[in-house]
């Protein structure tokens, strides 16, 4: 169970490094939404996944099985709304407003 | 486990620290919001980690929700607030 637990959790932080470095190297705001939104939500899944599965079967594996579900419906939201609110406000995808 | 739990405690604060490099250079204020938004999830992933390493995951695990939950009030507020707005000007 601890090796399972422990490959879960070095899969997620391998998900979250490449977030991060696509947040860091991205061009604009867009593609930045992508690197955020798909593999950070991922990255989280398998981290909080493989902490739950290190806890055993018992209260705290149902406790963290609920930040995992938070963290799973939350984060698409928060970046959709983001992405619609950038849209609306006039940043388009094109070559002058990459930098 | 304990140091492979610290590694993972380190490993999530470096990546907190590149978001917070965007968030201070980011071009546009969405960049900044995207940045936050980064930084809330490493810090609710941290939140558990840090109870798995004092053995209290029940405690640190509520504090882990209500967090999620006020990141998803203020991210949501800013957004509409900037959808209304427009963004500002540099």
């Amino acid at each position: 169970m601890t090796v399972l637990a422990i490959g879960l959790i070095v899969f997620g932080l391998f998900f979250l490094i490449v977030g991060s470095i696509g947040m860091l190297r991205l061009p604009n705001v867009f593609t930045r939404a992508h690197a955020l939104s798909l593999t950070d939500s991922l990255g989280a899944i398998l981290v909080l996944a493989g902490l739950a599965v290190y806890q055993g079967f018992t209260m705290n594996f149902l406790k963290i099985t609920i930040v995992l579900v938070l963290v799973s419906l939350l984060n698409p939201i928060i970046a959709h709304a983001t992405i619609r609110a950038a849209h609306r406000a006039g940043i388009r995808s094109s070559k002058e407003d990459t930098k | 486990m304990s140091s492979f739990f610290l590694f993972v405690l380190v490993t999530l604060t470096v990546l907190m620290l590149i978001y917070l490099f965007r968030v201070v250079r980011g071009p546009s204020v969405f960049d900044r919001v995207l940045g936050l938004n980064g930084i809330s999830t490493k810090a609710i992933v941290l939140l558990v980690v840090i109870g798995t390493v004092y053995e209290r995951v029940d405690m640190f695990v509520d504090i882990s929700t209500g967090y999620a939950l006020l990141n998803l009030v203020g991210a949501l507020a800013i957004a509409k607030f900037l959808e209304e707005r427009g963004a500002p000007k540099k």
